[in-house]
């Protein structure tokens, strides 16, 4: 951990580089956002603490609230206090629990900014999130877990492991005779009729949406769109839940 | 990693600076030594009108064991707070994952109990002392003065906070609940009272040289449940709520 090895003996050593947000700020409510910060610096055998404590409020956006006491300050903003302390060490490894969980959508929004100038700096996160969304912008890996891990990978291999990949094709009207023109195309592999169109399953995408695109075209067909089709982290973890439920059943 | 006074004192400050804002334990560091500060001066000032002397120095002795109910129930309503009140606001674990070392966070918390109380209880006998002396009657005056009253106090007090303090931080590491934790801290400082109680008055007559020898056991028991605590003090249940 952090370049230490794990083993009891070395706990506080690997606790000096590590740092932690729980999903519940566990503020001293009723201390400073500056007493809050200097209780930790002093747990942290810190040098320069005026200078460290300035420099995590200034990463959150806080330097003017320092003198509120904890308890005078919204969820959102002792949030942002708690993510101050964990910056505070600068950790090498740093655990994230649902850092954004009650914050408005322009405070999450500098904190997945922090998140990612956090990552650029070579800072190891792990950040359990139950917004797939969130997992999908800002990690570069992503564990699933269902009572079980149940998969980890960046987040395409994911994607490549439960979906085949697969092209979207929107028309202005359906085609007369969809099999003589879809099923005819050497680099797709089936197809189906969708709502607004056709979705091809494809192996390579780039190979099959320009054959797609010439073969549409030859049969009069007015082509809206083609794209390939993106599953976001929501399906996979859907897809994931489906699995288990049937498994289960079975 | 070496013993840190640096990470004791960072707990400390941040245990007073809350007691300071926490009405309930100003209201309690006011009141309980208001009362127990005018309780033994009643008790004093009305014995000479009607105890005979061969009781005056039971009542004296009563006087001294309202003062040390102070160092009895203070730190140990402090210190049954500390963990399992930390536990349940949220705080406890981010403490728990910075460097500090138990015996650290455990001394840390000691101190913010112990040091206010110690102030406070030997303000309050210094008081006690003055108005008796200034106010009483002669006779009582020199009672107080006379035996072991004066040394048990100045002896007791600090030992039987160490001991409420180690009492209330070992229940609260076990216990799930604020309340159940500070009843029971005050249940477990009693023994101890009561066999200063039968000293104070003169139950079991206690000489210089047997008060000398019961506070070097004391001070010998307290910090055996200094280490004793320590060791019970979980890291990882406190954490995880399961055990290493």
């Amino acid at each position: 951990m952090a370049g230490i090895e794990l083993r009891p003996g070395n706990g506080p050593a690997i606790r000096s580089r590590i740092s932690i947000m729980p999903e519940s700020p566990g503020l001293y409510l009723r201390l400073t956002v500056m007493e809050n910060l200097q209780c930790f610096a002093g747990l942290y055998e810190l040098d320069g603490v005026r200078g460290r404590i300035e420099r995590a409020l200034r990463a959150v956006n806080l330097e003017d609230r320092a003198g509120d006491q904890c308890r005078a300050l919204s969820k959102g903003l002792r949030q942002r206090v708690a993510l101050a302390r964990a910056l505070l060490n600068d950790p090498a490894v740093l655990f994230l629990d649902e850092p954004t969980s009650g914050l408005d959508p322009v405070a999450s929004r500098e904190v997945h900014g922090l998140i990612a100038s956090l990552r650029e700096r070579g800072v190891t996160i792990f950040l359990t999130t139950h917004r797939l969304e969130e997992a999908e912008r800002l990690c570069h890996r992503v564990a699933i877990l269902n009572t079980t891990l149940r998969l980890i990978g960046r987040p395409d291999e994911l994607r490549d492991q439960l979906f085949s990949r697969s092209l979207d094709v929107r028309l202005r009207s359906p085609l007369d005779d969809a099999n003589a023109v879809l099923g005819a195309l050497s680099g797709v592999e089936g197809w189906k009729q969708a709502p607004s169109g056709y979705t091809l399953a494809v192996s390579d995408p780039e190979i099959a949406a320009p054959q797609a695109a010439r073969a549409l075209v030859g049969a009069g067909a007015d082509i809206l769109s083609i794209a390939e089709s993106r599953h976001s982290l929501e399906d996979v973890y859907l897809e994931l839940i489906d699995e288990d439920v049937e498994a289960r059943r079975r | 990693m070496s013993f840190s006074w640096t990470r004791v004192r960072a707990i400390s400050v941040k245990e007073l600076r809350d007691y300071r804002r926490n009405r309930f334990v100003v209201g309690t560091m006011t009141v309980l030594p208001l009362l127990f500060v005018i309780l033994p001066l009643i008790q004093v000032f009305d014995a000479y009108a009607h105890v005979d002397s061969s009781n005056l120095n039971r009542h004296v002795g009563l006087s001294m064991l309202y003062m040390l109910l102070i160092p009895a129930f203070l730190p140990s309503t402090l210190s049954a707070y500390s963990v399992v009140g930390e536990r349940e606001q949220g705080t406890l674990e981010p403490v728990l994952i910075t460097p500090i070392r138990r015996e650290e966070f455990l001394v840390g918390k000691a101190l913010a109990a112990f040091v206010p109380t110690l102030v406070l209880a030997y303000v309050v006998f210094g008081i006690f002392l003055a108005a008796a002396s200034l106010f009483a009657h002669p006779v009582i005056a020199s009672a107080i003065y006379s035996g072991t009253h004066v040394l048990l106090q100045l002896l007791f007090t600090p030992l039987l906070a160490g001991w409420g303090i180690w009492v209330g931080i070992a229940v609260s590491a076990r216990s799930a609940d604020v309340r159940v934790a500070q009843q029971l801290s005050i249940l477990g400082t009693l023994p101890l009272l009561g066999i200063l109680a039968l000293m104070s008055l003169n139950v079991i007559t206690v000489s210089a040289g047997l008060a000398v020898g019961l506070a070097a056991v004391l001070l010998a028991i307290d910090l055996l449940a200094w280490r004793a605590v320590a060791a019970m003090f979980d890291r990882e249940r406190l954490i995880t709520g399961r055990s290493a």
